[in-house]
């Protein structure tokens, strides 16, 4: 297996996670519902985005689905997540609600912010997550913010947040991550690396020579390097990292190494603008996280052309709802415009 | 009639401790705030009796922990921050603008964020170009943020609690050289609702309106102006944020002329918004064009030798009180000399080097 980036493995070069024992049947095909459901969503933004009645910045997660699917199954509904602009795998990871999530893109006044946020401001309460903004970094003070609330309330939730290479670059990052070391917090911070901020490469923002994890480690919190492509490796770190967390406490760090296959903000493909080669992206298309795991399943048979055609006519079901939901839903009246100014 | 006197640093005490005291999801944090100097006094001994969960400092990190103060918000506490200069809580305009006074807004009032901003300001001792500046129009500025500027001991323990019982981000400006003044204090709970102007002196000549520190300038200027024979109106405007401006433009209705006093400086200052508002709304009551009397557009100087011929002094709003009124009046900047070289200090007891 190799992981197609000059920075995928450590510089000892060994992997700093040996890997993961399979999970139980259900799980493993559970993992490949829940991103088989974002990829399904995205490519039906994707499909009406052009339509140009979604008008508000759009980042899609396609490619990206393991980590979201990942981390999310070990999660409780009381737990929180937090995430940044490349949120909607997330959203939908926790179990946000999916007509309000369509209708906030259509600006709409049963979006789950009003129509008032669109795609870069969901939130979902009714699974505690907590929201998400663009400015990267800006959440994570706000997601460690939430797990010390929950502290200073003898709750036991942990916190997820969620978040890119470039917001470990940011100095609210590690001012974040000290505090939580300071109080012990139960703070999962994932990193997905995506190699690219925007159209910028890695390589011009950080040191060749040390990985996100390793940095985080001189805050004296567990973090290690993980392959994001594939799910049951996402999962099974995630396992072992948060019932230590549930256990004994204490934040850390999962990075992921993964890829974004489609442009920084909008639906369309990007390589013929020359910041990524054809050869590189092709690598990484190569290594879908649904169709690697969708391997593994049939391998181990547990799951055929059937079932996995069942599974994905049930999804689009849930999504011409949403969509058929959203499209009939009433724009904001005008009075709209000043309500919530103050609570 | 109230017979207790406290100091203005030992009413914001109090409110502290009344807040902490009435609702276990109150906490307070800052640089600073369980020392034994305890932010000037008005932290002080809160650690002690409400315990380390509740009061307690944090890492040099303002804008980080402005983010877990919000945090903190979304699963129903109710911090209080408490930066010992304003200039601090600047590393942190990130989680104030974009996120603090956004998020109830723009999550469509699914959240909100009882966050209450303790920044001190001040002037003096040569605090100089980064340890003074009141940007209160800064933070008016922006949609979402209250913003309140009290003047008295009273004022300051009841918008205080108001703040901190708001469900909304506030700003709360505290002068440091308000905070030796005394003044009548009522014992217990009280507020004082955020957004009423108070008048101090009613009069029909001309109207002056202040807030925080400019206030008790405006006072010495109103016992000068009555001297001379002169009834002016001082309102002390309190809040920026939330405001109503029915006392102001019913004073300017019935004065004709307006004088107001910011301690801020001069361009895209809050004065010329009050202006501009009576400008819009009683143009027709005005006999003579408002005057804004602010800091120059220059950063403070440090030495005294400056800073004395930096800030606006009773003179200079007396001498804009007169223009308006056509009378004989001193030239504002460069002619008045202040009178006793000692404006770096507000009294002999502000020492420093703190």
């Amino acid at each position: 297996m190799t992981i197609i980036s000059p920075r995928s493995l450590s510089p000892a070069g060994r992997r700093e996670r040996a890997q993961p024992s399979p999970a139980p049947r259900d799980a493993r095909i559970s993992l490949y519902r829940a991103m088989l459901k974002i990829r399904r969503v995205e490519e039906r933004i994707q499909a009406l985005y052009p339509q140009g009645d979604m008008r508000c910045p759009t980042h899609f997660s396609i490619g990206q689905e393991a980590v979201a699917a990942g981390i999310c199954r070990n999660l409780r509904r009381e737990d929180y997540v937090i995430s940044a602009h490349r949120s909607h795998a997330h959203y939908i990871g926790k179990g946000g609600e999916l007509r309000a999530m369509f209708a906030e893109l259509y600006g709409k006044v049963d979006g789950c912010a009003s129509g008032k946020g669109g795609s870069m401001h969901l939130i979902d309460l009714s699974v505690n997550f907590l929201g998400c903004v663009p400015i990267v970094g800006s959440t994570i003070p706000i997601g460690v913010g939430a797990s010390f609330g929950a502290m200073l309330q003898d709750r036991s939730a942990i916190t997820v947040i969620f978040f890119g290479d470039a917001a470990t670059e940011t100095g609210v990052f590690h001012e974040s991550v000290n505090f939580a070391a300071v109080h012990g917090l139960p703070v999962l911070f994932i990193c997905e690396n995506n190699l690219y901020s925007v159209n910028t490469p890695l390589d011009v923002r950080q040191p060749a020579n040390r990985t996100i994890a390793e940095l985080v480690r001189g805050h004296g919190i567990p973090a290690s390097r993980h392959d994001g492509q594939l799910v049951e490796t996402v999962d099974a770190a995630a396992a072992d990292t948060i019932a230590h967390m549930r256990d004994s406490g204490g934040p850390a760090l999962l990075e992921f190494i993964t890829y974004r296959w489609l442009e920084h903000c909008g639906p369309l493909g990007d390589v013929h603008l020359g910041y990524r080669s054809q050869e590189e992206f092709d690598s990484w298309v190569e290594r879908c996280p649904i169709s690697l795991h969708r391997k593994l399943l049939e391998d181990d048979g547990l799951i055929d052309e059937a079932a996995h055609a069942a599974m994905d006519a049930e999804i689009a079901a849930e999504i011409d709802d949403a969509v058929a939901f959203a499209q009939k839903s009433p724009f904001p009246e005008r009075t709209e415009l000043s309500r919530h100014m103050f609570a | 009639m109230i017979n207790r006197q406290l100091k203005f640093a030992e009413a914001i005490h109090e409110a502290i401790d009344i807040c902490l005291e009435r609702d276990r999801n109150t906490y307070l944090m800052g640089l600073g705030v369980p020392d034994p100097i305890g932010v000037f006094g008005t932290t002080r001994g809160l650690q002690e009796k409400h315990g380390k969960k509740r009061v307690f400092d944090m890492p040099v990190a303002e804008n980080a922990m402005t983010g877990v103060a919000l945090g903190s918000c979304l699963v129903g506490m109710r911090p209080i921050m408490t930066h010992m200069r304003l200039e601090f809580a600047m590393t942190a305009m990130d989680q104030i603008c974009n996120q603090a006074a956004k998020w109830h807004y723009m999550f469509g009032g699914r959240s909100k964020v009882p966050l209450t901003l303790r920044m001190l300001i001040g002037r003096g001792w040569g605090q100089g170009p980064q340890h003074s500046q009141s940007l209160h129009a800064w933070f008016a500025h922006i949609p979402g943020l209250k913003v309140v500027m009290p003047s008295t001991p009273h004022d300051a323990k009841g918008l205080l609690i108001a703040s901190i019982e708001d469900d909304n981000p506030v700003i709360f400006f505290e002068h440091r050289w308000l905070h030796n003044i005394h003044g009548p204090v009522p014992e217990g709970h009280y507020t004082v609702p955020l957004g009423q102007p108070r008048m101090v002196t009613e009069g029909d000549d001309v109207t002056i309106v202040a807030a925080s520190y400019a206030t008790i300038d405006a006072i010495k200027a109103a016992r000068e102006l009555e001297r001379q024979g002169i009834k002016p109106e001082v309102i002390d405007l309190r809040t920026l944020v939330p405001r109503d401006d029915t006392a102001i433009l019913a004073s300017v209705r019935k004065t004709g002329r307006l004088v107001v006093v910011d301690q801020g400086t001069l361009t895209g200052g809050f004065a010329g918004e009050i202006v501009a508002r009576v400008t819009e709304q009683a143009f027709g009551a005005l006999k003579a064009a408002p005057i804004r009397v602010t800091l120059p557009d220059i950063p403070t100087p440090t030495t005294r030798a400056l800073s004395n011929y930096y800030y606006p002094t009773p003179a200079h709003i007396v001498a804009a009180a007169r223009r308006t009124l056509g009378l004989p009046h001193e030239d504002g900047w460069g002619g008045i000399e202040p009178a006793d070289k000692s404006l770096d200090v507000p009294d002999k007891s502000f020492t420093g080097p703190f």
